[in-house]
């Protein structure tokens, strides 16, 4: 069953197009990627998702549970159980770890689900919760304390945006073991991706180019593809004719 | 309202019945409490409308535990005038938690004048943590003039911890000798038409001094806030550094002025000033977890001035 669609989606930026008729079709509980190469235009369908800043001004409709949320900012959208993992996760001057995942959840007084979520990634409450949310943070721990903020929340639908960058290799299976959390607590996944590893995470995969979604299949079919043909991407993102059911690039 | 509403507002009622912490308590114009120990001495006097008070420290003295200050008015309209006099002679160690409590201010002025040595080889710290009324209706006015001795450390926080900050007119200034360190701090949340004006000022005159200002200020609704941060270094080796950050919301206005002023070839002193409002990406961050975008600003702030 379908839990999120994005029908005929334009998005421009200063007079260029950045999203060209996207149409997708998100199942629900399902793991799904987005793939393609760097500038296909997957990290600005999902902020057109979330609702960003920037990325509201669209044309077309991004319907979530039957219910056209255009209109809606982010924090409207989070409440309908959508919610979006940075790829480079905002950094607080001063605000604590404690603070920043209770902020995640329903009850803020809980201090038991804050803790819960850091183990889950493998980072030791005592030794994280009264750290700042800042620059003190490696890359990789800020990556994982903000899936740990997603973990604590429990979206229905949560955008994850490459998920493994700046993730060393020894993290990387607590990323991915979070995600079959998610998944357990019936959330749809939707993957922005152009890791071959984390696409083997995925179920399904939808590929862009150029702004366009070009293909989708299993992961199998466009997975193999986009990583013969899109890895590097020699043609800067303009997709090539068909031929044989296959883009060409 | 009665005085022990002032140690229940500053949480202070477990330090003022603990014979080994040395406390002063002072409510509005009268001495309502104090305690001596070894090593420290207060000689505190009543005055019109305030409290002189001489504090020494006695050479070598360490004293363990957080001496406690409570400068309050039970009061809803007044003014108190403190004159402090501090002297932490040479070789001696101590901190202050001082709380300055008005939660009942409708028209109430706050003066505090300090004068404060810091020998050679000693430490001092100062936290000044401010509860006020939530309706505004003060002015705190406080100036100090600070001189670090050779090697000695000088470490000042200001907060407002409950409140709002009505009209605050900080105006501290610190002369730094020899291989002395300043470390000062002010954090300040300005809601409504709140007023506020900062001035911390260090002179790095002796060789190998170092001094570090920061200042935080969110200037919400109709707060005006000016932070003025100076720094002078005249001797070789010296340090420093100046950093100010204020986040306007609303209509507020704000003006960072960090004047960086070096007079050695050898001396290093580097600013930073930001102003503006919320970081989007924090906000949005924060929104894409349910927060409102209100909720999401009060976070970060509450992040900024802890």
């Amino acid at each position: 069953m379908s839990v999120l669609e994005v029908r005929d989606l334009d998005l421009y930026m200063e007079d260029e197009q950045i999203l060209d008729d996207v149409n997708i079709s998100f199942e629900e509980g399902v793991v799904q990627a987005i793939v393609g190469p760097n500038g296909a235009g997957k990290s600005s369908l999902a902020f057109s998702i979330m609702g960003l800043k920037g990325y509201r001004d669209v044309e077309g409709e991004i319907v979530y549970d039957g219910e056209v949320i255009n209109d809606l900012d982010v924090s409207e959208r989070s409440k309908l159980g959508i919610s979006l993992g940075w790829q480079e996760p905002a950094r607080y001057e001063g605000l604590k770890v404690r603070d920043y995942l209770n902020a995640a959840t329903d009850d803020e007084e809980n201090e038991d689900v804050s803790r819960d979520v850091l183990e889950k990634l493998g980072m030791d409450p005592d030794e994280y919760l009264d750290r700042a949310v800042d620059s003190s943070l490696s890359g990789g721990e800020r990556k994982k304390i903000e899936m740990a903020s997603l973990l604590a929340m429990e979206p229905d639908l949560v955008l994850l945006d490459e998920p493994d960058s700046g993730i060393d290799v020894s993290s990387l299976e607590r990323i991915f073991d979070s995600i079959d959390y998610l998944v357990e607590r019936d959330a749809t996944v939707i993957l922005i991706t152009h890791s071959e590893r984390t696409l083997e995470e995925a179920n399904y995969a939808y590929l862009m180019c150029g702004g366009s979604v070009i293909d989708d299949g299993p992961i199998e079919d466009v997975g193999m593809y986009f990583e013969d043909k899109c890895l590097p991407c020699e043609t800067k993102n303009i997709p090539q004719k068909k031929e044989n059911g296959r883009y060409e690039n | 309202m009665k005085i022990e509403d002032l140690y229940e507002a500053a949480e202070i009622e477990d330090a003022v019945s603990d014979p080994d912490v040395a406390h002063l308590i002072i409510n509005k114009d009268k001495i309502v409490g104090e305690n001596e120990i070894a090593g420290l001495s207060v000689n505190a006097v009543e005055i019109e409308d305030g409290v002189d008070v001489e504090v020494v420290v006695e050479e070598d003295a360490v004293i363990e535990k957080p001496v406690h200050m409570c400068f309050g008015m039970t009061q809803e309209e007044g003014l108190q005038r403190i004159i402090l006099d501090m002297d932490i002679r040479a070789g001696s160690e101590i901190g202050i938690l001082a709380h300055c409590v008005f939660p009942k201010a409708v028209d109430v002025r706050h003066e505090m004048d300090a004068e404060i040595r810091v020998g050679e080889d000693a430490e001092y710290s100062y936290l000044e943590k401010h509860i006020h009324s939530p309706k505004g209706g003060l002015e705190v006015v406080p100036k100090a003039e600070i001189m670090l001795e050779r090697r000695a450390r000088y470490k000042n926080d200001f907060e407002l911890v409950e409140g709002r900050v009505g009209e605050l007119d900080i105006d501290y200034e610190c002369v730094c000798e020899e291989d002395s360190i300043l470390e000062m701090t002010a954090k300040v949340d300005g809601k409504e038409d709140d007023d506020i004006s900062i001035r911390e000022a260090g002179d790095l005159v002796g060789e190998g001094a170092r001094g570090v200002l920061t200042t935080r200020v969110a200037a919400r609704d109709d707060t005006d806030a000016e932070v003025i941060n100076e720094l002078s270094a005249e001797a070789a080796y010296t340090r420093g550094h100046v950093d100010c950050k204020e986040i306007i919301q609303d209509r507020g206005e704000a003006r960072a002025v960090p004047i960086v002023d070096v007079h050695h070839p050898l001396a290093h002193v580097t600013h930073e000033a930001a102003i503006g409002s919320v970081d989007r990406k924090q906000l949005e961050a924060l929104m894409a977890r349910g927060l409102s975008e209100e909720e999401g600003v009060d976070l970060i702030i509450q992040g900024l001035l802890s």
